[in-house]
């Protein structure tokens, strides 16, 4: 530990730390530019300038000068603002004065930092360098005059996200920033170089010159495009969600955010359910909620109750599952289940279906197995974690299913189950590093499990996490990965089908005469035969909508306060921002102001009456989060042979994989631009 | 200048040059071999020369590079595009590099890229002549003003250049002479004075 004099405060900071660091420290702030706590120090800006004593007499930048013990700095002092102003100067004598047509006005560093040393005129008279605007695809808007070299998007490409394709070309004032040979950034996480960037080089695609930062109403949420429940801000005007930006979470996804997460939101426009339909000689018409209520009443009363069933999808918040859950209960069925994908295995103890080591836990970690998952696609945070903790070194990676680029080295261990059963019994190299390794974990991909072996892949993956010694008194290295925001609640609430009931493949076989699916887009509901009533409950028009025969109009995560339990088995709030559309209501109260119409009113009137029933009946939703310890090493029942199908990718494209991004141009633009063959497939 | 000839769309080294790849590769420790990029491009761009006439580096030469090196293309460009002497665009036979830095500017280099430009038959740096034998640019500082003008063909500098000179010297070329050896075309030995020795005048050790 370093201890220093900070403008007469005393601070200790770890040795190492720079002087911009122990400045933070001492709640001092320094400008800066190019310096970014999560990325290598580059030292470019020089806007980080102090004055340290008993150093030569000249400023110091900050962010590159690491502290000593007894220094004394001053980050005030006359040199220190000349300094700064001069730096100021120099990095505005080839920025465009554009800031009232430039998407950063209101949030931007530069223009923030030039109120306290910018000049109030510019003494500079000879020609501004201009750049031409090369294109990196569908998400980021480049303006590379506005540029200030400061390689935050650079070291961000490069360090976190993986994919080396940016990079400093040319020099002096020819300098760019760029591709050079121009293509689309390939990165699932390239937009947060759009929250990196100091300036309005880098902006929002599909937020261009749509709204301004003071016009914004800002609510704090959580993410459901994958199952990490990621931070997220979102920001809207009006009815209407603008965007969506992350939240500095550490705990799980730092600062980033994933494309997908980010942009797919302006699906939330488009393809929307506003008003209740009814089918009618085969075609659907607009319908009031009553002859919406009448309709289904009238079949959930003729039908027997082991005939009625309930499936609940991928984005449903716990809150409208627990109502849905409680409805069904009080209809007499035992006929429900969250896992449309057809996933059956033991989730009898929540160790079994959680990721236990925890996203944080991810850099303790010394040895990763992959069993069936690309964490690349499916939770493209996640991955930059594990890439975080590749690079720190000591850390050796295995993967078994389809070989893919995941920005970290791995070795590949096969294809399929086999690969488990030869790890298991000592036949592969890379058993030796387990055995070595002190915290090994293993990452099994929820979609590994949706395949009929899936239950003895589950326990087959318990028992090498028991063998490899990831199941002790400190450390829990066994993760189940999801990819749906939905599942882990689900299951949390024991959303499965009770003694006698129907699983979700019988029930979409046909097993259930009148079938509710709660957000349920599976393309296994293309083929419910037609003698099932199809009640949808959702909030977009897609292959769910498409096979109801009565569609109930529910709000998105944006509409709505909801409860999610994230893949860690982390439980979080998130609020509503905007109002559902049209007749939309919230899910629960939908299901809530059903049963009352079939005679069984659920025992709450408000989401606070929800909750404390949620958290009285499910301790767990009331626990709050912690990390569980793997001392329980008795296995998940897994009975059955590992069968020799090679795992298969879960998602064909990382940018659409639910209704939300279905329904969003940006994610289709995407698509068009990195898989060329899936887009026009699709048309 | 953020466009690049695509061409040629592949590249391979020679045998003797991937031995001298490897051998470069081999003065760096395990896990530093980007560290002979430099190294690398110029054998590429010696390749190029050999094979097609013209020192330069195709895309693909680059990406062979990272992909010997073992680090992304854009690591690989952005070296390429820092220095100079990587030719991004095809040049000529005779790649004729003009110091205008002040040194040769104070001592005529005006003259000499006037001169360039006429008899290699181009009208503004950066052009190859219709022959494609001449591609003339203009360089910052070459180092060696002691000499100033300077001239820099391919890999030789002359030195102590005037106009007529350097119409003599790319005449000479054009027609297909070997080029003289590199050095003063002025007469005066390495950077020995141009009137004449001054100093050490008599054998040491004598009074004057």
């Amino acid at each position: 530990m370093a201890k220093l004099t900070i403008d007469g405060i005393e601070v200790e900071v770890p040795d190492g730390s720079t002087v911009i660091q122990a400045c933070e420290a001492a709640g001092v702030e320094i400008p800066r530019f190019c310096y970014h706590e999560r990325l290598s120090i580059a030292g470019n800006c020089r806007m980080c300038l102090v004055e340290i004593e008993k150093m030569p007499p000249k400023p110091v930048a900050s962010c590159g000068q690491p502290v000593a013990d007894g220094m004394v700095v001053h980050t005030d002092t006359e040199m220190v603002r000349r300094g700064r102003r001069g730096v100021m100067e120099f990095l505005l004598i080839n920025h465009p004065l554009d800031c009232p047509i430039c998407d950063q006005g209101g949030e931007c560093d530069l223009q923030d930092e030039a109120v306290s040393y910018g000049r109030d005129y510019s003494r500079y008279t000879e020609d501004k360098r201009s750049v031409a605007q090369p294109d990196w695809g569908p998400l980021v808007k480049t303006t590379m005059t506005r540029c200030i070299h400061c390689t935050r998007c650079v070291r961000f490409i490069t360090e976190v996200a993986g994919v080396a394709e940016l990079g400093a070309t040319f020099r002096g004032e020819n300098m760019e920033i760029g591709t050079y040979v121009q293509k689309a950034l390939s990165s699932e996480l390239s937009a947060n170089i759009i929250d990196l960037c100091p300036v309005g080089a880098l902006t929002s695609k599909p937020y261009a010159f749509v709204a301004r930062p003071w016009e914004l109403r800002k609510t704090d949420s959580v993410d459901v495009l994958d199952a990490l429940g990621s931070s997220i801000r979102v920001d809207a005007r009006g009815a209407e969600v603008l965007r969506i930006l992350p939240r500095l979470n550490d705990e799980i996804n730092e600062e980033w955010l994933g494309d997908k997460s980010r942009f797919a939101m302006d699906g939330l426009k488009r393809r929307r359910l506003d008003r209740p339909w009814l089918r009618e000689n085969g075609k659907l018409r607009p319908a009031s909620w009553e002859e919406a209520f009448t309709a289904i009443a009238a079949r959930m009363k003729a039908a027997a109750p082991e005939k009625i069933g309930a499936l609940a999808g991928d984005l449903a918040d716990v809150e409208s599952m627990l109502a849905l859950k409680e409805f069904m209960a009080a209809l007499g069925s035992a006929n429900i289940d969250c896992r449309t994908d057809g996933a059956v295995f033991d989730t009898s103890r929540r160790a079994f279906y959680l990721f236990n080591t925890t996203i944080a836990g991810i850099e303790e970690a010394d040895a990763l197995l992959i069993i069936g998952s690309n964490p690349r696609h499916e939770a493209p945070v996640l991955n930059a974690r594990l890439r975080k903790r590749w690079l720190a070194g000591g850390f050796q990676a295995g993967l078994i299913g389809p070989a893919r680029e995941l920005t970290y080295k791995y070795e590949h261990l096969g294809e399929g189950p086999e690969a488990i059963q030869a790890l298991l019994d000592g036949r592969h190299g890379f058993a030796e590093i387990l055995k070595a390794a002190k915290k090994p974990m293993l990452i099994l991909g929820a979609g590994a499990l949706a395949r009929p072996d899936g239950a003895a892949i589950h326990a087959a993956a318990w028992r090498l996490a028991a063998q490899f010694n990831m199941l002790n008194a400190g450390w829990h290295g066994f993760n189940l990965l999801h990819h749906a925001a939905a599942r882990a609640g689900a299951l949390d609430l024991g959303f499965l089908p009770g003694a006698g009931g129907l699983d979700a493949k019988a029930m979409l076989g046909g097993g259930a005469e009148v079938l509710w699916l709660l957000g349920v887009d599976v393309p296994a509901v293309r083929d419910i035969p037609a003698g099932s009533f199809v009640i949808y409950q959702g909030h977009h028009g897609d292959v769910g909508a498409a096979r109801a025969d009565v569609i109930l109009p529910g709000a998105a995560y944006t509409e709505k306060d909801g409860t999610y339990v994230n893949t860690e088995g982390r439980v979080q709030e998130g609020y509503i921002a905007v109002k559902p559309p049209g007749e939309a209501r919230e899910d629960w109260r939908i299901l809530r102001a059903v049963s009352a119409w079939l005679g069984h009113a659920l025992p709450y009137d408000t989401l606070e009456e929800l909750r404390a029933h949620l958290q009285a009946h499910y301790p767990v939703f009331a626990a709050g989060f912690r990390r569980f310890a793997g001392t329980d090493a008795a296995g998940p029942a897994g009975a059955g042979a590992l069968g020799t199908e090679p795992f298969a990718p879960v998602f064909a494209n990382y940018y659409q994989t639910d209704v939300i991004s279905r329904a969003s141009p940006t994610m289709a633009a995407c698509v068009a631009a990195h898989s060329p063959a899936l887009a026009e497939a699709a048309e | 200048m953020s466009s690049i000839q695509a061409d040629p769309t592949s590249f391979a080294f020679t045998d003797e040059n991937m031995d001298l790849v490897k051998k470069a590769i081999a003065k760096y420790p395990e896990g530093r071999q980007m560290s002979a990029v430099k190294t690398l491009l110029d054998i590429a761009q010696r390749q190029m020369a050999a094979q097609t006439g013209s020192a330069w580096l195709p895309r693909a030469a680059m990406d062979k590079v990272a992909e010997i090196l073992g680090v992304a293309p854009i690591r690989v460009y952005e070296m390429a595009t820092f220095y100079t002497m990587y030719n991004l665009r095809p040049v000529g036979k005779y790649h004729l590099q003009v110091c205008t830095t002040t040194p040769c500017w104070l001592r005529g280099s005006d003259d000499i890229v006037a001169a360039c430009k006429k008899a290699a038959g181009v009208a503004d740096f950066g052009e190859t002549s219709a022959d494609g034998l001449f591609t003339l640019r203009e360089v910052e500082c070459l180092g060696a003003c002691v000499n100033a003008p300077i001239l820099q063909i391919n890999d030789d500098y002359y030195e102590d250049l005037d106009a007529s000179r350097v119409e003599g010297l790319l005449g000479d070329l054009k027609a297909g002479k070997p080029p003289p050896p590199a050095g003063s075309l002025g007469g005066r030995t390495s950077t020995a004075p141009a009137s004449g020795q001054t100093t050490l005048l008599s054998a040491p050790g004598s009074a004057e």
